[in-house]
């Protein structure tokens, strides 16, 4: 399998999955998932329900935890350490600290609903990472001006549409200043007029240089903003490499039976 | 009019294109008659405790406002205080408990709530003020040497068993309130790096509490009435209070009413402040902006029956 690079110019990677496995009891959900991405790069992964894509973004962050092989983000592993030739679990103290090197966004943004959109993203910076509350006030209202939210610091989520929500989500990861952002579909939950809004967003993030890996539907997406796709089946990454070629002449049938079927 | 009302050859009466129609709204007789009959009824029974004969009324004016009762009535106030925070706390810990991963703490966490909710209030009432028949001493780690008869007061012994009751109650209804906030909340603070206790403390609990805290209003109301079987282990709380008055002066009825009355009003204060709580927890959860105050809504509700019934009056 080639992974799509262009090996020489010379980017370190961000995160690194080697081998990785997971069950729960008896499914396979994870068999094996070799992954590299590198800095300022966008990657989107595609594949069918239950193919394990949510699993994968879970275990980076370690909100799962995995069974074999190994990942790493931002050369660090995460959520073990190797000890005397077998990776040990971490306490969770310093679990809770890895946590912050990966944003994640959610299919249904989660947005804390008791606290107001400026609260949301500022909670984890303040209470969590104990910055200087002056100091993330201004980093947050500058990433919910960039998503186009300014105006709704004070508001509370109920008070805002899915399109918003997803918006200050992508807020709130943003200000954990996280070395990869995971989007786990983060549009398949809205209406369809204000999944627009959403990609445009995170259409920006790719051209500044962030980098994402993004589960999702949105064919069109990909081809736009990703550097590379990767096709998912049963646990395993079965064809990864640049996202045009990838899209346009898939090399595995699977790939371009799953590709007919969604590009209908 | 006739001609109007004379059905067509389908079967209804022609409507003009033209014409604009008053809509009448249907006539309610029944119910004005069924109000006024609860009234007349409600009236003579007024009259009747208001005139009744054995009932001197003077006599409930003035045992109302003396001192006794009053510390009666704090003592009541105190006592279901300190058992609804002894049982909150316990219902957080065993509701947390209950919804632990670990097979240890929520069994004892079920058995905890299997003994104290299975068992009647009067019962573990007596056993906790009883307690010195089977442990006269109270031996803490050698630290501390107590003699059980001394320290269990009829206080404490009330305090304990309402507490510890109600605890039991109020592990289940945490327990519910914590498992109506989606999971997605827990896994999206800790994808920010929180503990499980921030967690916890931070997401989880203020979203249940939303949910609790009609439920936690109740129980408090209930546990309000529920101290008046302290009287049973002599403790003077109102109920205690006014029994050992009308056990001298034999002025029952009377008595009891002043105590009536006290419960009454701390039950209506009671219901206030938690319309003001409930608005507070319930932030972020109301569409739109300002939230209403107490005397907006009850005008607002009055208003939009009076328009419901429309017509009628
Ligand atoms: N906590 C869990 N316990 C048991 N099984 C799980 C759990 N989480 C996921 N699974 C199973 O793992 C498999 C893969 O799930 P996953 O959510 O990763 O798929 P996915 O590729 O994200 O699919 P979708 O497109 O539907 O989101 C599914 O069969 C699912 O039932
Ligand atoms: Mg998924």
């Amino acid at each position: 399998m080639t992974t799509g690079y262009d090996l020489t110019d010379g980017r370190t990677d961000v995160v690194e999955l080697h081998g990785v496995s997971k069950s729960f009891g008896s499914t396979h959900v994870l068999r094996g998932v070799d992954l590299h991405v590198r800095e300022s790069e966008v990657l989107c992964v595609l594949g069918p329900s239950g193919a394990g894509k949510s699993t994968m973004l879970r275990c980076i962050n370690h909100l799962e935890g995995i069974d074999g092989g190994w990942i790493k983000v931002a050369g660090q592993i995460i959520g073990y350490e190797l000890r005397g030739g077998k990776l040990h679990e971490l306490p969770e103290r310093l679990i809770r600290h890895q946590r912050g090197l990966s944003g994640m966004v959610f299919q249904h943004f989660n947005l804390f609903p008791h606290f107001t959109v400026l609260e949301n993203v500022m909670v984890g910076p303040v209470e969590l990472q104990k910055e200087p509350k002056a100091q993330v006030e201004a980093r947050a209202r500058g990433f919910l001006d960039r998503v186009g939210l300014g105006d709704k610091v004070s508001a509370y989520p109920a008070q805002l549409s899915g399109g918003q929500q997803q918006r200050v989500a992508i807020a709130r990861a943003l200000a954990m200043n996280p070395k990869v952002l995971l989007f786990d579909e983060p549009t398949s939950a809205l209406d369809p007029e204000v999944v627009g809004e959403v990609l445009a967003v995170m259409l920006e993030l790719a051209q500044e240089g962030r980098t994402m890996i993004v589960v999702t539907h949105e064919v069109g997406f990909a081809r736009e903003a990703a550097d590379r796709v990767a096709f998912m089946f049963d646990g395993r990454i079965a064809e990864i490499g640049p996202a045009k070629s990838v899209l346009e002449s898939p090399r595995e049938a699977r790939t371009a039976e799953f590709l007919a079927h969604v590009l209908v | 009019m006739t001609t109007e009302m004379a059905p067509t050859s389908s079967g209804s009466p022609a409507l003009s294109e033209t014409a604009t129609y008053e809509i009448v709204r249907r006539k309610h007789p029944w119910r004005v008659v069924a109000a006024v009959l609860v009234l007349v009824v409600l009236g003579l029974l007024a009259f009747g405790v208001a005139n009744a004969k054995g009932l001197h009324w003077s006599v409930t004016g003035h045992y109302l406002l003396t001192r006794v009762v009053f510390y009666g009535f704090l003592r009541t106030l105190e006592l279901t205080a300190a058992a609804m925070a002894l049982g909150l706390c316990l219902g957080v810990i065993f509701g947390i408990m209950r919804l632990s991963h670990n097979p240890v703490l929520s069994s004892v966490a079920w058995l905890y709530v299997w003994a104290f909710r299975g068992t009647p209030l009067i019962v573990q009432l007596f056993m906790w003020f009883n307690l010195a028949l089977i442990f006269p001493h109270v031996d803490l780690f050698g630290l501390v040497h107590l003699t059980t008869v001394k320290v269990m007061s009829p206080f404490l012994a009330a305090l304990l068993a309402f507490g510890i009751n109600e605890g039991a109650y109020m592990s289940e209804i945490i327990r519910g309130g914590l498992m109506s906030v989606p999971p997605g909340q827990t896994e999206a603070s800790l994808s920010l790096g929180a503990s499980r206790g921030w967690t916890m403390r931070r997401v989880v609990l203020p979203q249940a509490l939303r949910v609790i805290l009609p439920t936690i209003g109740n129980e408090t109301l209930g546990m309000l009435k529920l101290t008046s079987l302290a009287a049973f282990i002599s403790f003077n709380e109102l109920f205690g209070t006014v029994e050992t008055i009308y056990y001298s002066n034999s002025q029952v009825m009377e008595l009891l009413i002043v105590a009536a009355v006290w419960y009454l009003f701390a039950s209506s204060v009671l219901s206030i402040g938690q319309y003001y709580l409930e608005r507070r927890v319930g932030r972020g959860f109301v569409r739109g902006g300002r939230k209403q105050t107490l005397l907006e809504t009850v005008l607002v509700n009055a208003w939009a029956k009076r328009r419901r019934l429309g017509a009628n009056w």
